[in-house]
């Protein structure tokens, strides 16, 4: 039986609305990273060599604080869709696809919210 | 019905290598590139957490000549990915379609990325003192 009304079967297949946000979000992230990456670049060169104290100073401030943690968020989450598309463009078994899929986003997830404590425990301990 | 074993997508062992092949590949092989980075990344965050002492081991491996290697692909793949996604964001708004300047901005990537990856290197070099 077709639990869809007639109007949703003629509107198209599925939830197409849906679809499209990950296009979205991909070209936003992009969008803002790439002020953020050159950013990211000009920083990282401020902090060679440096020692835990320096690193913290740099860390302490309040711009390198937000732009780092919104640095962080943009990135991951532009990672991990990025990551998403290619696997399911070359992992044909679905079931691969899907694990690979799941750890992928798991693993980014983790990843960012260890990254962004980090930040924050280091900026405020200071 | 058996299924047929046709060809899937992307066709990589029938097509020929073409500019706008090749930047599209090398966008996305830098893109994952960059994601398998990001695992060294996260560990020279994190170790900020525990402490100077772990701060501070980390920043001696991303200074070893292996975590230069590692950085310097980095580095090339970033700029890349970044000049690259510019281009893609310019065709998403319908922009640069016509062949000629779709050659023309996937020369100006290329040219981009290793003069940026060159200028990143000579300042971290002689920041720290190896140049």
């Amino acid at each position: 039986m077709e639990m869809r009304s007639h109007l949703s079967q003629a509107r198209g297949p599925g939830s197409t609305d849906h679809g499209v946000q990950h296009w979205i979000s991909q070209r936003f992230s992009a969008i803002i990273l790439v002020p953020l990456s050159l950013w990211f670049v000009y920083s990282v060169l401020g902090l060679i060599g440096a020692d835990f104290a320096a690193f913290q100073a740099w860390q302490s401030e309040p711009g390198n604080v937000i732009l780092m943690v919104v640095f962080l968020l943009a990135m991951f989450q532009h990672g991990q869709i990025g990551m998403c598309v290619v696997i399911e463009d070359y992992m044909h078994p679905e079931w691969l696809k899907n694990t690979s899929i799941l750890i992928v986003r798991y693993t980014a997830f983790l990843a960012c919210v260890s990254c962004i404590l980090t930040v924050l425990r280091v900026a405020f301990t200071a | 019905m058996a299924a047929t074993k046709r060809p899937l997508s992307p066709h990589l062992q029938v097509y020929r290598p073409q500019v706008t092949s090749i930047m599209s590949i090398l966008h996305r092989m830098c893109g994952v590139g960059l994601m398998f980075g990001t695992i060294l990344f996260t560990y020279w965050i994190t170790s900020a957490a525990y402490g100077p002492e772990a701060f501070e081991r980390a920043q001696s491996i991303m200074g070893s000549w292996f975590g230069q290697l590692i950085l310097f692909g980095f580095t090339f793949a970033l700029f890349f990915h970044t000049a690259n996604g510019i281009r893609h964001i310019f065709w998403d708004v319908g922009l640069g379609f016509e062949i000629e300047s779709v050659k023309k901005s996937a020369a100006a990537v290329v040219a981009f990325s290793f003069l940026m990856t060159a200028l990143t290197w000579y300042v971290a070099l002689s920041r720290a003192g190896e140049l």
